[in-house]
């Protein structure tokens, strides 16, 4: 006998089961509900009806005449509004009252949307169906849209509509795009190629209130204080089971619609599938398991056995030119390995997690072409422990390859630059050599490059190397460390000439071997990032010596020392007092005066930084940065305010030197000294910065030393105002800054560069120094502030805790 | 094994470790880049540098007070060192740190 089926919904899930039902010749009466006015149409294919490559005709999949030869009834533009579970009828939006034997819900998902203030004014919209999709494709080129959400149907609305010439902003609340299917380095390429396209990327960004004008919507605001102007806003932050009609006919209901393996509902004659459902604890937003479900429901309403097993499952974007593949599992867990391949004159990453022989993971970018054969011996679980070697090349490539340590310098464009100093791009020396000169000498002669600071040394010769091949030799050079094969000096040049702005963009890059470096290039890294990058680039605590992550000196008991700015070595009776307190209320053990004319509290348990740097700050007293490669001091005599033989206000211009310079991270640590006559008392000639004042003005010299060397300064210029001093000293420390190696101290760089070099550039160069000076301040502008004040702050406080403590629970 | 709820991963910053007290001494509790977490002793059998307080690197971390490196899951000195710290199971589920102590218990005992 006919059965009665209805099917409220017609989506993907419904439509293919339909299809195995239709396929089988079950003998089904069915009626199918859809709230949206038309039948079932492929909607992981919008993103390519958006971005114009595919028309809406192409992706329909169940039309009207396909229903109606087997003989379904459709009522589209129809809502259910109600399920009568005891007389088993389900009533519709148009009045109609249809029984049934079995009921079918496929009510699949609602978009999220944030209820931040705003979300309701016109032209805030989410990316499901295909109003949404035709109300992004109306928007002309030149208009401006935010999306919120860089997962996959965020950044495919984004590529679509930028395809199109819209002006589009990715706003990601997440470190990195796509953080679900990608790992970190695959979401840095991927954020790439997506700014390449004219995209606008914003990660770790908080949407804080839509604004908007006559109720229709203006602009996005983070809670930064930046507005992101726009004249549409797409949420695309995640979806929602559709269980509202399930619950309201009290079937039992989670996060979605209860369904046991063979999709039955707590209604042995409702049954569910799609989105909407929610199996063992599970939702499903992707298509595979959705096709998955679709078979077992058509089984079970013909009455065989079936039973839905979630499995792996893997996701390819749908964006023209963003290759990349993921499947598996890549985070969290223990006893898990990583292979990882990058080739970065492809832009290639590749990495395959390994458990016990066999892949849990992959992910891909930039070639996905193996994504198939990973994902294959993943689901299988094929053991690997044979081919292990040569795995991450895959199939093709089980004879394995080498990576080039030259593909960075290989892959550089002809209009990078390589020699900053002169201004000399890669085509430039390559051209230079093709006209014979065949050595270091050769192209310092015809080109200039690397024959002034000389930094980029081991890049005109891999220039060479790679252009030369077998003919030239390469000198061996010191590399940062383990990591990488180039140099210091190379990777500065190579983070400036490609402005590459995070960790990732270095790693990546410049081919580094290592997932995150290791205890040797992260710190020079970081320092070179935020040097060159001050404002784009955020310092990373985690990879800071831990003296400067905690700011404080680590003693050898694991004790710590503070000791509080005193600015130009100046005190007051109040702050000693406030340093007497808190030496007595932590339990200091030792107090010292330091070499730089400032109180050394030692003995301080790491528990207790936050509360002393409080007390500290109360008294008006910031951190003194005893810790950093950074400014420490500047030691000064009293000069003319006291001292019969004082020609300048020497104390004055150190306490000057002190306020400008505080804060400030350096290759290595800076000392300064001001002295206020030439017998130099604050002995200002042993530091990295001395400056002697003498009545016409003051002589300033520079790249001295007192520690594991002792060595006079040399003297850069004399200048004659304070004001000209002052700038004089910003733009050394600068240009020190931006060249020297990570942990050579101001006098072992300004060796290798030359004192006249310096010269040029500070002294003889008014523009130069000037400019220096300017970005010097540009850096201040974010690193002059109290990292103790920072610390201090309860939220930040925790941190210096231990996270528990079970020494405090009772003995069982 | 008895998992014993020891805070939420976010906790433990990125690249970073806090410090777990208990009777048997101070455990280090590591999160790597990739959320993995690991426990280890706190103490370097070098000199007894806080392992808590070194850099984090892939599966690795080095002793901040004489740059040792160990493997986190191994506990075992790289390179040219030789030595052997303390690991101990901990893991992340719905996004809280979950450590075994059962064998820490037994020390303390």
């Amino acid at each position: 006998m006919t059965q009665k089926l209805v099917v409220i919904g017609a989506g993907m899930a419904s439509g293919r089961a339909l299809e195995h039902l239709f396929e089988a010749g079950a003998d089904w009466d069915v009626t199918l509900f859809n709230a949206e006015p038309r039948g079932n149409y492929n909607r992981i294919m919008l993103s390519p009806v958006l971005s114009g490559e595919k028309t809406y005709q192409e992706i329909v999949t169940h039309d009207e005449a396909w229903y109606q030869e087997r003989g379904v009834d459709t009522r589209f533009g129809t809502r259910v509004t109600e399920v009568d579970r005891a007389a088993k009828i389900v009533r519709g939006s148009d009045g109609s009252e249809i029984a049934y034997d079995k009921l079918l819900f496929a009510t699949g998902s609602n978009p999220f949307i944030i209820p931040m203030p705003g979300h309701d004014l016109e032209g805030v919209i989410a990316y499901r169906d295909l109003e949404d999709t035709e109300r992004m494709m109306n928007m002309p080129a030149g208009s401006k849209v935010v999306v919120i959400g860089g997962g996959l149907l965020g950044l495919e609305a984004a590529a679509g509509m930028a395809a199109r010439g819209v002006e589009v902003t990715v706003v990601h609340i997440m470190g990195h795009l796509m953080e679900r299917q990608l790992d970190e380095p695959a979401g840095y390429l991927l954020r790439r190629a997506l700014m390449d396209k004219g995209i606008t990327v914003k990660c770790k960004a908080n949407s804080k209130e839509i604004l908007g004008q006559d109720g229709k919507v203006r602009a996005l605001l983070l809670d930064d204080g930046t507005e992101l102007p726009c004249d549409l806003l797409v949420m695309a932050v995640g979806i929602r089971p559709n269980t509202k009609l399930g619950a309201d006919c009290g079937l039992a209901v989670g996060r979605g619609i209860h369904v046991d393996d063979q999709m039955v509902t707590s209604d042995p004659d409702v049954l569910a599938v799609g989105e909407c459902v929610e199996h063992n604890g599970a939702v499903f937003g992707l298509v595979a398991p959705l096709y998955d479900q679709a078979k077992v429901v058509a089984k079970t309403l013909m009455g065989e056995e079936a039973a839905f097993q979630p499995r792996e499952i893997s996701t390819k974007l749908k964006v023209t030119g963003c290759d990349l593949f993921s499947a598996g599992d890549f985070a969290e867990g223990n006893g898990r390995e990583d292979i990882v391949f990058r080739d970065p004159a492809r832009g290639v990453y590749k990495r395959v997690v390994i458990k016990d022989n066999k892949i849990i993971g992959a992910v891909m970018y930039g070639d996905t072409a193996d994504g198939n054969w990973f994902y294959g011996m993943m689901k299988d679980g094929t053991d690997i422990s044979d081919m292990r070697e040569t795995l991450i090349f895959g199939p093709a490539y089980q004879g394995g390859a080498s990576v080039d340590p030259m593909a960075a310098v290989a892959a550089l464009p002809a209009d990078a630059e390589i020699c900053g100093c002169n201004g000399i791009c890669k085509g430039q020396i390559v051209d230079a050599i093709n006209a014979g000169a065949h050595d270091l000498a050769g192209i310092r002669a015809t080109t200039k490059a690397s024959a002034s600071c000389g930094t980029c040394t081991g890049l005109v010769e891999q220039v060479l190397a790679v252009t030369l091949g077998d003919e030239f030799v390469m000198p061996s050079v010191q590399s940062v460390c383990g990591c990488t094969d180039l140099s210091h000096e190379d990777v500065r040049r190579l983070i400036k000439s490609q402005e590459l702005k995070s960790q990732q963009a270095v790693w990546q890059e410049l081919g580094w071997k290592t997932v995150n470096g290791c205890h040797v290039c992260r710190p020079a890294i970081n320092y070179y990032l935020l040097a060159d990058w001050p404002v784009e680039y955020q310092d990373d605590p985690q990879s800071r010596f831990v003296n400067e992550r905690n700011h404080a000196n680590i003693q050898k008991d694991g004790t710590y020392s503070v000791v509080p700015r005193m600015w130009g070595g100046i005190t007051t009776p109040d702050e000693l007092r406030a340093i007497a307190d808190a030496a007595e209320k932590y339990n200091a053990k030792t107090v010292k005066v330091t070499g730089g004319q400032r109180i050394d509290l030692l003995g301080i348990k790491k528990e207790d930084l936050p509360g002393i740097w409080y007390d500290l700050n109360q008294a008006g007293m910031v951190s003194g940065h005893a810790y950093s490669k950074g400014l420490r001091t500047v030691k000064t005599c009293v000069g003319t305010d006291h001292c019969r033989f004082g020609t300048q206000d020497s104390t004055g211009l150190g306490i000057k030197l002190e306020k400008a310079l505080w804060g400030s991270w350096t290759p290595h640590k800076v000392k300064l000294a001001v002295s206020g006559c030439p017998r130099n008392c604050a002995e200002a000639t042993c530091k990295d910065v001395g400056i002697i004042c003498v009545d016409s003005g003051y002589e300033v010299s520079v790249a001295g030393a007192a520690g594991m060397d002792v060595k006079e300064t040399e003297f850069l210029a004399k200048v004659p105002t304070e004001a000209e001093a002052l700038e004089l000293t910003c733009a050394f420390i600068q240009i020190y800054r931006e060249n020297a190696k990570y942990l050579d101290r101001a006098y072992k760089w300004v060796a290798k560069v030359g004192l006249d070099w310096v010269k040029e550039q500070v002294v003889d160069d008014l523009a130069n120094r000037k400019a220096l000076a300017e970005r010097f301040e540009l850096s201040q502008s974010i690193y002059r502030k109290d990292p103790w004040a920072d610390l201090a702050a309860p939220q930040q406080a925790e941190r210096f805790a231990p996270v528990a403590d079970f020494t405090l629970e009772a003995a069982e | 094994m008895s998992w014993t709820d020891i805070a939420a991963l976010e906790d433990i910053p990125v690249r970073g470790a806090r410090i777990v007290k208990t009777h048997a001494g101070c455990i280090a509790v590591f999160r790597t880049d990739d959320d993995e977490v690991f426990a280890t002793s706190d103490r370097c059998p070098h000199k007894g540098g806080p392992l808590s307080e070194g850099i984090v690197h892939g599966k690795s971390v080095t002793c901040p007070l004489h740059n040792w490196v160990f493997s986190l899951e191994t506990g075992e000195a790289q390179g040219a060192d030789e030595g052997q710290i303390a690991t101990y199971p901990a893991r992340v589920e719905n996004g809280r740190v979950l450590m075994d102590l059962s064998e820490i218990n037994k020390v303390a005992a």
